[in-house]
């Protein structure tokens, strides 16, 4: 069966960096893929490549069988491809339910504004903002315009969701509170491809991990795998935090 | 009346003048994303200055160049408190709407004190002659004087301290506000910097055509489409893109009656807006 | 559905209130002044598709109400076609124009845009000024006899005014119709955000150049209209710079991206202009009066007299919108 979302040979260079190397994976039905590497090993920019905010020197990109290399952000949002990111960027003088609205609307199921809103609430019960949905955007923490950026992306109930460090810069309730949104999320059926630094997190969440290094595949596999792949450990060594959490997390 | 190439060659002269000014443009909005629409104000401040220190003052003309340059650039600095300090952080079209009103009360303040008749300064100049052709000396000292003042800002901007702290606040506000840089002060900086350049820009235009209060707004839209031409943020591209006009200029005026020059040249500027978005001459940006 | 919020019900009164005053006293002086208003609420209406909605500045939007003008007079002084017809089509000769072009300029950015807008109206005024059969630059006149299918002089005047104020009705209209929108959403979520937007699947080159087509039409059929009226169009009258930035400041006075912010604006700014005139010591100013105010605004209360009364009393947001 074909995979979900399909990438080969991708390669993005930006002046004298070359930020994505060759690289090629794919993302299956349902399933949780994590992306991690050291900083700078061009995670953002194969989310930007995939989903349409740049267009790559030289590649394949396939979702759901068709080809969406180089198309433009609204074009894949419309196939059902969505995106959370990094820095949260709500739409700061609507509403929350508005802001999901707007996904839900304009997602691949293109619904009419009465059938959007019901998306829009339930994007917004999933990621537990029910209890604000009338609030200005600007108005929410931190927190809630992370959940915002996800209820929002849900809306457009899409069949990949692309996380952009999800998690960054929420204390650890609301970690755990994140983590079960996602795994809710992908019981739904929906397939993830999450960057995250958080190892114990995309440990745990992951069904399978990449490791980026240098815009390059450096390892491929299960969670436990990777932990103990010693290439891995080198490339972290660069950043030794990061490799004592690696070591740390995994059961024996 | 020149002929076709000796035109070209005068138009390349002049348009050096139009990268001039276009560099203040292409300054601030590569330092602070903010385009400036008080840019046509100060170039008629330019040539107002000039007017004004020649004539009452009896200063000689070229000598009015760095005072109007410096006086520029504390107008700059005051435009930046009043207009363009509260709206930094808010979407562009905020910046857009407090320069153009600014713009809006200098002009029609212009306007009140000076109509809208015709100034001019006479410059009397020996020209170059080259066989049948003379290329007025006016042309040829308002380029070298470019030429100068735009080593002088590539001087500045490379090699002094405060010129890597625009460029570093250019590249990244954050990064630069986290080692330390006062990314405010080195902002208003910038600005009275891209004034400076359009007021001195201004003056020289002074020393070539006559003008009126009115004619800030017909050099501010070539500005842009200088800018269009080099991409903003490049000041390199903007004295190619100045350059370029020029040579626009100098190949079709002899053929095109005056009032169908600005809508040619507009024409152009969406046209190349459209088809190079990041201009012609502009190196990719990450 | 359209008609269950207040907002509606509070448009149709001011059309009333408008096509009533002066037809009960059969007010002359108070009809041209409300035309005026009607005109600018048309405008400024208009404008805020593309400026409050979307968050682009078009600096050349009279170019649609003067180009509205010159086809309108074409059609009925040279082609003899009834006022109505040849207002309509100029509105819709001038929005497809708008369309074709929107497509071109409206992949550029927020600052490109709005100089491309004023390379716009320059450019037409220009080609206009230089083309004959449009009679340059000193423009043309139209026979009176034109007036003769609507009754009359006299009684045409009224009826222009009248349409005039349908004008300024089906332009509230747009403006609500838009709002209440999935189509208007998408513009929303432009201008907060327009990247963000892109990502969320609105197709924003596409809904840029509608909004901008839409926001050409009505205006146009406007100027074809008040151009008739006047019986005589020129270019430095058509094209004025000055009554696009006017256009600006009154969305902005009123509340951009609201719906009742221009006509407010439009009101407001009416009066004040009004005073400035007739006293000596202002007259000259009113651009740098109408740049100041507008600076004022985008400093300290960017969302207008609108925006200052949402937040004053919230309640009122669900029926002044």
């Amino acid at each position: 069966m074909k995979a979900l979302l399909e990438i080969d040979g991708l390669t993005k260079r930006f002046g004298g960096l070359q930020a994505v190397d060759r690289l090629g994976f794919v993302v299956e039905n349902g399933e949780i893929l994590g992306l991690i590497g050291p900083n700078g090993a061009g995670k953002s920019t194969v989310f930007n490549l995939i989903n349409g905010v740049m267009a790559p020197d030289s590649g394949r990109i396939r979702f759901r069988g068709i080809d969406i290399t180089g198309k433009s952000p609204f074009y894949v949002a419309r196939l059902g491809l969505a995106r959370t990111h990094q820095i949260v960027q709500p739409f700061a003088t609507m509403t929350v339910l508005e802001n999901c609205k707007v996904g839900a609307c304009f997602g691949h199921e293109n619904l009419a504004l009465g059938r959007a809103r019901k998306a829009a609430e339930e994007a917004c019960a999933l990621v537990g903002l029910d209890d604000r949905v009338t609030m200005l955007a600007s108005q929410l923490t931190i927190a809630g315009k992370k959940r915002l950026e996800l209820a929002r992306a849900l809306s457009a109930r899409p069949h990949l969701l692309l996380l952009d460090e999800v998690l960054a810069g929420l204390n650890p309730t609301e970690i755990e509170h994140m983590v079960t949104v996602i795994r809710g999320i992908r019981a739904r059926g929906v397939a993830i491809l999450l960057i995250e630094h958080l190892m114990q997190a995309i440990m745990n969440l992951s069904d399978r991990i990449i490791v980026l290094n240098s815009g390059q595949k450096l390892a491929e596999g299960k969670p436990v795998e990777i932990a103990a792949n010693p290439a891995v450990i080198e490339a972290y060594l660069g950043d030794p935090s990061l490799a004592a959490s690696i070591a740390i997390e995994m059961p024996p | 009346m020149l002929g076709f190439a000796a035109s070209v060659i005068d138009g390349v002269l002049v348009g050096a003048v139009y990268g001039l000014a276009a560099m203040g443009i292409t300054l601030i909005w590569g330092v602070m994303d903010v385009v400036n629409l008080t840019h046509g104000a100060m170039i008629v401040a330019g040539m107002f200055g000039l007017y004004l220190l020649t004539t009452a003052l009896g200063i000689p003309v070229y000598a009015a160049l760095l005072p109007i340059f410096a006086i520029g650039f504390f107008a700059g600095v005051f435009l930046y408190w009043i207009a363009v300090h509260r709206v930094i952080g808010r979407p562009p079209l905020m910046s857009l709407l407090s320069t153009f009103s600014v713009n809006l009360v200098l002009i029609g303040l212009g306007t009140a004190l000076w109509g809208t008749r015709l100034f001019n300064v006479a410059v009397s100049l020996p020209g170059l002659s080259w066989g049948r052709y003379t290329f007025p000396g006016t042309h040829i000292l308002a380029a070298i004087l470019t030429a100068a003042l735009a080593a002088s800002l590539y001087f500045f901007l490379y090699s002094t301290r405060i010129g890597k702290a625009i460029r570093a606040v250019a590249n990244n506000r954050e990064a630069a506000e986290l080692v330390g840089i006062p990314t405010t002060r080195v902002l208003s900086l910038s600005f009275g910097l891209g004034a400076a350049l359009a007021s001195a820009s201004g003056m020289l235009i002074g020393t070539l055509f006559p003008f009126t209060v009115l004619s800030g707004d017909t050099y501010q839209l070539k500005s842009f489409i200088v800018t269009a031409l080099g991409g903003l943020g490049s000041p390199t591209g903007a004295l190619m893109g100045g350059i370029a006009l020029g040579l626009i200029e100098g190949t079709v005026t002899p053929f095109v009656p005056v009032s169908w020059t600005l809508v040619i040249e507009f024409v152009l500027f969406v046209l190349v807006l459209i088809a190079f978005p990041s201009g012609i001459f502009a190196r990719r940006r990450t | 559905m359209l008609l269950q919020r207040p907002c509606a019900w509070l448009i149709a009164l001011a059309i009333a209130a408008f096509a009533l005053t002066p037809l009960i006293g059969d007010d002359v002086e108070l009809r041209e002044s409300l035309l005026l208003a009607a005109v600018y609420i048309t405008l400024a209406s208009n404008l805020n598709i593309m400026l409050g909605y979307c968050g682009y500045i078009n600096f050349g939007s009279i170019v649609f109400f003067g180009l509205g003008g010159y086809i309108c007079v074409y059609l009925t002084s040279e082609r003899a076609w009834p006022l109505v017809a040849a207002a309509l089509g100029a509105g819709i000769a001038v929005s497809f124009l708008a369309l074709l072009f929107g497509l071109g300029i409206l992949r550029l950015r927020g600052p490109f845009f709005a100089l491309a807008t004023i390379g716009v109206n320059e450019a037409v005024q220009a080609f206009v000024a230089n083309f004959e059969p449009w009679g340059g630059s000193s423009g043309v006149y139209i026979s009176t006899e034109l007036f003769q299918p609507l009754g009359g002089p006299g009684r045409a005047l009224w009826v222009i005014y009248f349409l005039l104020v349908a004008v300024m009705g089906l332009s509230l209209y747009l403006s609500y119709a838009i709002k209440c929108s999935k189509f208007g959403l998408g513009l929303l979520a432009i201008g907060q955000n327009e990247d963000a937007a892109a990502v969320l699947g609105v197709p924003t080159p596409l809904f840029k150049a509608i909004a901008y087509c839409l926001s050409a039409f009505l205006p146009a059929v406007a100027g074809g209209l008040y151009f008739f009226k006047a019986a005589f169009i020129q270019p430095s009258d058509a094209f004025d710079l000055g009554l696009s930035t006017e256009a600006i400041v009154i969305v902005m006075l009123g509340g951009q991206g609201t719906i009742t912010g221009p006509a407010l604006g439009a009101y407001l700014y009416e009066e004040m202009r009004g005073w400035l005139l007739t006293s000596d010591t202002f007259s000259n100013f009113q651009l740098v009066i109408a740049g100041a105010l507008l600076l004022i605004i985008v400093l300290f209360a960017p969302g207008g007299l609108m925006g200052w009364i949402h937040e004053r009393w919230p309640r009122l947001r669900r029926v002044l919108e």
